[in-house]
Parts: structure tokens; C-alpha cells; sequence
């Protein structure tokens, strides 16, 4: 495939073909779809479905949906939803145990998910993605399950060209544009897409799309167009101002911030934060690089049938830090700085990477509108000498 | 994409079949629990080094971290003391020689013994504790020329508190000077009472040449870490064992985490020098 034929164009009315191929190949197809007042992922058979039309404003504490005549597909940015609850289920079965005669044995039946396709991935997911990757199957011990589901991924990206004033992408080095890891990239452009082919299973869905549509090649300076969209966006957030009356643009500052906040462990900030966080874990739930998880038993009557479920676990809960007889993070304060200096400051130590990629879905979900670019600046406004 | 294989990767819930071979009454609370691996050909091949902890599992209960106390040179069985502080460790206490324990591991980072030999050892350890350094006592035993004085300090709550007590003849009589101190003494006791700490003055002390073992609560490490250090220990000869909540044991459940380490993996055993900034940070 020459350079040319990666990009073709696709008319908004053919979404649908391209619905229609990842499910006819067997993949269960997942899209942003308007549901309980926000844009959230779930399985998406009709394009129709898809939020065309629809824009989300977020603040701290605030999402609201608007209709935008002007707004294309996928105008809006994300919602409380990301590829974790897809890839990392909140709650998920991943062992059975079973007691006859001989005693304990392990019946875990063999795992085999089903394909999964998902449509409309930022740039910024699509780092989180890759963050998730570094930590369930990037060491020597892994997620089985995890690495099964990645492995039969397929990613319909789409590239950016409107952010919210939550989003700081731009400072994490995380978005607008999309990247890495994706198979399509989509860029909107009127009434249709620029479709970026990126892999070989990319290649073959396209196939079987210019068997059902008409997929015409984007020119040159087309392609020049429409790579600018996500660049001119990226621009624009670095510039941007707050209007009056309206949100504060969010940006982060990510000069040395690892020493920095590990050398103001005991900021005055920690106990400011703590006086308005409520311990909700509400960040933890949307973070979508968040990975903990503790383990429950679940037994039938007979206690001899045992399965055991992995749920999401939050350092902002006292079992999350409990030990024998103590508790190491008792405070909100502890278990606040716990999580952004981790996010921060320690996930750069333990992955090579921040844990945080700018989506400011924390921002948003918070119930009282905390903002971890504010609690970093504030720290980093008054730091210990 | 997907992020490139490593060669050793495998499944974080990786597990061995054991039954329970023996069981000892230790003080109240806290039995020690001989398990024998099912498989011969894991017993063959499972080693560990003194420091390392497995996770110890109930099907339906839940699993406990659990460090290794017996003799990293032993064969058959391996194992461990507990204390019944919760809920997989109350359900222990129940089981009996024959019962399945399906354990994983071995996990974590172990003490320097390597890194030690030609230097002097203070182990000082609190409490339970001193099982975990119970298989680093037996491996210095084996190999006692290699060190030079070598003492344990141990620091109880009370007299009936005294862990392992039957075997410190046994050790003292292969070259380990073992020092015992109580928190709270009773008619029965004619020994010292106060803190570990106290019994630092016990020992003959080059702090130039000795390194430090030392496992307890954080202010009890924290105690003796100065301790050590006014008796002239290095820093950089100084490990400590650290505890956090543990589910996985694999760096993946994130329980465990501590500044940036995770316990699981960076330790438990860490030379005091890495994490000392934080150790000095309450509510880390």
C-alpha cells in the first residue's frame, strides 16, 4: 500500500458500513452514544446512535450537554467513560475453585473474549491505553485477561478538533492528535471523514469497507488539511485564555514535577485539599490510567465452590491502605497526596511515564470541582525551600 | 499494537498446591504452619531467600502475605508463622495437618546476606517480626565464618510474647548473640524491660563494619535506624522490611504502594538509604 492510499475518504452516511464490517468480522463494536446525560460508551449497532450534534461543556464539577447544529460526530471530547472499563472491568470473575475429595482445585474455565472494536478514541485514551499496557503486561507478571482483550482490540480513533476547558492533553503530551496504538484514525471534515490507515488490521477493514462504499483518495494537500486539524487545535490550547465569565482553560505545568512534589510531601496544600475533598473516589472511577484492585471471594451455601472477582479498588478508601492493626494513609490528606503524587510523581519511577494524560475527567467528575492542575500549581506557587 | 513480550512473563496468579504437613503453637495467637507442596516436582524446585514472603490463600476466605521462616536450606516442607490478626489468618488458625493451603510465591526482595558476609549484623526485630528474619538467623548459622558478630535484639510485648523462645540455645549455641527485651514484664521475668533499642547498648558495636537487619512496626524502625546510626552504622548497610496492604504480590493490584515503590517487588527488604525520605513522611 503506497503512502497515498493510507488515507481515504469516508461520508458520514457510510459510518454505518463501518459499523457493519467490524461486526460482521466478529468484533462486539463499542461507541459514544448520548445516554443518562452524558456521552458514554456502549455497544453501538447504528450510526445513528453515535452523538452527531451534541457538545459537552465541562468545569470542575460541572458536564453538561448542549445541541450544536454547527457540532459534527464527535464533537464533544470524553465523558466518564474510557477504554479501562472495557479493557479493565470494574468487576470481573477471573477465578473458580472447586472442593471435592482431593481438596482445592482450580476450575477456572479457559478465557476467550469476544473481539472488541471501539469507536471514537482520543488521543488522550489512546495514551492511557498505552500506560495500562506498560502496567498489565509490561512487567513479569501479567494480567492474563487483560493481554487476551488487548490483543483483540481493534481502535477507531478520532482526532480532536474542539477541546473542553477541562481537557490538557496539550500539556501531557497525550492529544489532541491521536496517537499511539490505534488501527483508523478519523478525521471529521465537513460531512465526512479522513480515514488514516494505520495497521494491517486497518488495511483489512478498509477492504471490506470499499466493498460496500465508495472510498475516495484523499490528495496531497488534502492530507496536509486535514493532519493541520489536530495541530491547529494543539495550537489553539496552548494559547488559549479564559473568556469572562466562562471556565479557566486548564494547563499543567510538567517542569520537573516528580521532585517537586516529592520534596513538598508535607505541604500546607495537602491539608487545604483535604478540607474540600470528600474521599469519593469519584477521580479514581474516571482516571482512566487508575489501576487498582483488591480481590473478593464470592462462595455458594455450601462454601465449596468459590469464584473469585477482581474489583476496581481506590486509594482514597481506608481498606485500600489497612494493614494488621494500623492503617498507613488514615487521613483524607494522606490518601489525596497519595493519589496525585502517585499520578504524578511515583508513576514516573515505577512505569517511565505519568500517569496522568491530561483528559481532565477528574476535573470534571469531582463532586466539588477539585483540579489537579490547580493543586500542583499551588504547590509549585509556594514551594518548600 | 501491543506492548513487546518479555521472556518471563506469566500469569500474576500463578499457584502451587500444599497441604499442611505440621502445625507448632508458638505464643497465643501465633502458630507456626509447615506446608508441603503436592507436586514433588515443585517441591524439588521451589527455592527462596531469607526476607522473601509468600501469599498464603483460602479459597473463599482470601489470601495473607506471609514471610518465609524456615531454612532456605531445608527441603520438604516450608514455613510459616502467623499470627491470627484477621480474617485469612483466623481462618488458618483453624485448619489442621492435612488441610489444603494453596499458596503463591516466592515473592519480594531478601535480606543482603550476600552483600553482609565479612561485616558484623545487628538483626533488631519486634514482635512477629522476628519471623521474618528467622530464615536469614539459619542461613547466617550455616555459613557463621563468613560474618563477624552477629546478634539479634528482640523486643516483645510481654514474656509469653517471646517467639521461637526454645530455639535461642540453639542459636546462641552456633554463634548468634541473641539479646531479648520486653515492653511490659511480669513476675516471671528477670530479664531487661524497655525498648529494642535499649539493647543496642548490650552489643559490642563498630558501627564502621556492621550492618543492620531490622523489621517492626515503622516507629520501631524508625528507633532504631537512629539508634544505629549514633552507634556509628552506615547508612548505606542499613535494610528494612516494610509492610503495606497486598493483594496481588505482583506490582499489578497497586495496594501496596509506598512513594514509588511497590512493596511486593522493590521490597519488602529495602536498604534504608532508598527510602528514607519517605519513611520519614507520616501517612505515607
Amino acid at each position: 500500500m503506497s503512502s497515498d492510499e493510507q488515507w481515504l475518504w469516508l461520508a458520514r452516511p457510510a459510518l454505518q458500513h463501518l459499523l457493519d464490517v467490524l461486526a460482521a468480522s466478529g468484533h462486539r463494536v463499542i461507541g459514544p452514544q448520548v445516554a443518562d446525560g452524558a456521552i458514554v460508551y456502549r455497544d453501538l449497532d447504528s450510526a445513528a446512535a453515535l452523538p452527531t450534534g451534541w457538545i459537552d461543556e465541562q468545569d470542575g464539577g460541572v458536564y453538561r450537554l448542549e445541541c450544536d447544529q454547527a457540532a459534527g460526530t464527535f464533537d464533544h471530547v470524553v465523558g466518564p467513560h474510557s477504554l479501562k472499563n472495557f479493557l479493565f472491568p470494574a468487576r470481573e470473575m477471573f477465578e473458580t475453585w472447586n472442593r471435592d475429595g482431593d481438596g482445592w482445585q482450580q476450575t477456572t474455565p479457559a478465557y476467550d473474549p469476544a473481539p472488541l472494536a471501539v469507536i471514537g478514541v482520543r488521543g488522550c485514551d489512546l495514551a492511557a491505553l498505552a500506560i495500562q499496557d506498560r502496567i498489565f503486561m509490561g512487567g513479569e507478571s501479567i494480567d492474563v485477561r487483560y493481554k487476551a482483550r488487548r490483543e483483540r482490540l481493534f481502535l477507531v480513533a478520532v482526532n480532536c478538533r474542539r477541546a473542553a476547558a477541562t481537557c490538557f492533553c496539550h500539556s501531557m503530551g497525550c492529544g489532541p492528535a491521536a496517537a499511539p496504538g490505534h488501527d483508523l484514525a478519523l478525521t471529521e471534515v465537513g460531512d465526512r471523514f479522513a480515514v488514516e490507515v494505520l495497521t494491517a488490521a486497518g488495511t483489512a477493514v478498509l477492504h471490506d469497507l470499499a466493498a460496500r462504499t465508495s472510498l475516495e483518495q484523499l490528495s496531497a494537500d488534502e492530507i496536509v488539511a486535514v493532519r493541520r486539524v489536530p495541530a491547529d487545535l494543539a495550537q489553539a490550547m496552548h494559547a488559549r485564555q479564559p473568556e469572562p465569565g466562562g471556565p479557566r482553560p486548564r494547563s499543567l505545568d510538567t517542569e520537573n514535577i516528580r521532585d517537586l512534589l516529592f520534596d513538598n510531601l508535607e505541604h500546607p496544600r495537602w491539608a487545604d485539599v483535604a478540607d474540600r475533598c470528600l474521599s469519593c473516589a469519584n477521580c479514581t472511577l474516571v482516571c482512566p490510567t487508575c489501576f487498582c484492585s483488591s480481590v473478593t471471594e464470592v462462595t455458594d451455601l455450601t462454601g465449596d465452590a468459590v469464584a473469585r472477582e477482581r474489583r476496581w479498588a481506590s486509594c482514597f478508601t481506608l481498606e485500600h491502605s489497612q494493614m494488621h492493626g494500623a492503617n498507613a494513609r488514615p487521613t483524607t490528606a494522606s490518601r489525596y497526596r497519595q493519589w496525585l503524587t502517585h499520578k504524578l510523581a511515583g508513576w514516573i519511577d515505577q512505569f517511565g511515564t505519568s500517569g496522568c494524560t491530561g483528559c481532565g475527567r477528574c476535573i470534571t467528575w469531582c463532586p466539588v470541582g477539585i483540579d489537579i492542575t490547580e493543586e500542583v500549581a499551588a504547590i509549585r506557587q509556594s514551594p518548600a525551600p | 499494537m501491543t506492548a513487546a513480550p518479555l521472556a518471563e512473563m506469566r500469569d500474576a496468579w500463578q499457584h502451587h498446591a500444599t497441604r499442611i504437613a505440621a502445625v507448632r503453637d508458638e505464643v497465643a495467637h501465633v502458630r507456626t504452619y509447615d506446608l508441603a507442596f503436592r507436586d514433588p516436582a515443585t517441591a524439588a524446585r521451589f527455592s527462596f531467600a531469607p526476607g522473601q514472603f509468600n501469599m498464603l490463600y483460602l479459597p473463599g476466605i482470601g489470601e495473607a502475605a506471609i514471610s518465609i521462616s524456615s531454612d532456605p536450606g531445608a527441603r520438604g516442607s516450608i514455613s510459616h508463622t502467623v499470627k491470627a490478626v484477621g480474617n485469612v489468618t483466623d481462618a488458618l488458625a483453624r485448619l489442621t495437618v492435612g488441610d489444603d493451603v494453596i499458596l503463591r510465591g516466592p515473592f519480594g526482595t531478601p535480606w543482603p546476606l550476600a552483600e553482609l558476609r565479612g561485616h558484623d549484623i545487628v538483626i533488631a526485630v519486634g514482635g512477629v517480626g522476628l519471623a521474618s528474619v528467622r530464615a536469614a538467623i539459619l542461613q547466617i548459622a550455616h555459613d557463621r565464618a563468613s560474618y563477624g558478630h552477629v546478634a539479634v535484639l528482640f523486643g516483645a510485648k510481654a514474656p509469653a510474647a517471646m517467639l521461637y523462645e526454645r530455639e535461642y540455645r540453639e542459636w546462641r549455641d552456633r554463634g548468634i548473640d541473641v539479646h531479648v527485651i520486653v515492653d511490659q514484664a511480669d513476675a516471671s521475668w528477670s530479664g531487661r524491660t524497655g525498648l529494642v533499642t535499649s539493647l543496642f547498648d548490650d552489643v559490642p558495636l563498630d558501627g564502621s563494619r556492621t550492618g543492620l537487619i531490622c523489621c517492626g512496626p515503622e516507629p520501631m524502625m524508625l528507633a532504631v535506624v537512629r539508634r544505629a546510626e549514633a552507634a556509628g552504622l552506615w547508612h548505606s548497610r542499613m535494610f528494612v522490611s516494610m509492610e503495606r496492604n497486598m493483594i496481588c504480590a505482583a506490582r499489578l493490584c497497586g495496594l501496596c504502594q509506598f512513594g514509588p515503590e511497590f512493596v511486593c517487588r522493590d521490597g519488602p527488604v529495602f536498604p534504608y538509604d532508598r527510602i528514607a525520605r519517605f519513611l520519614a513522611i507520616p501517612n505515607l
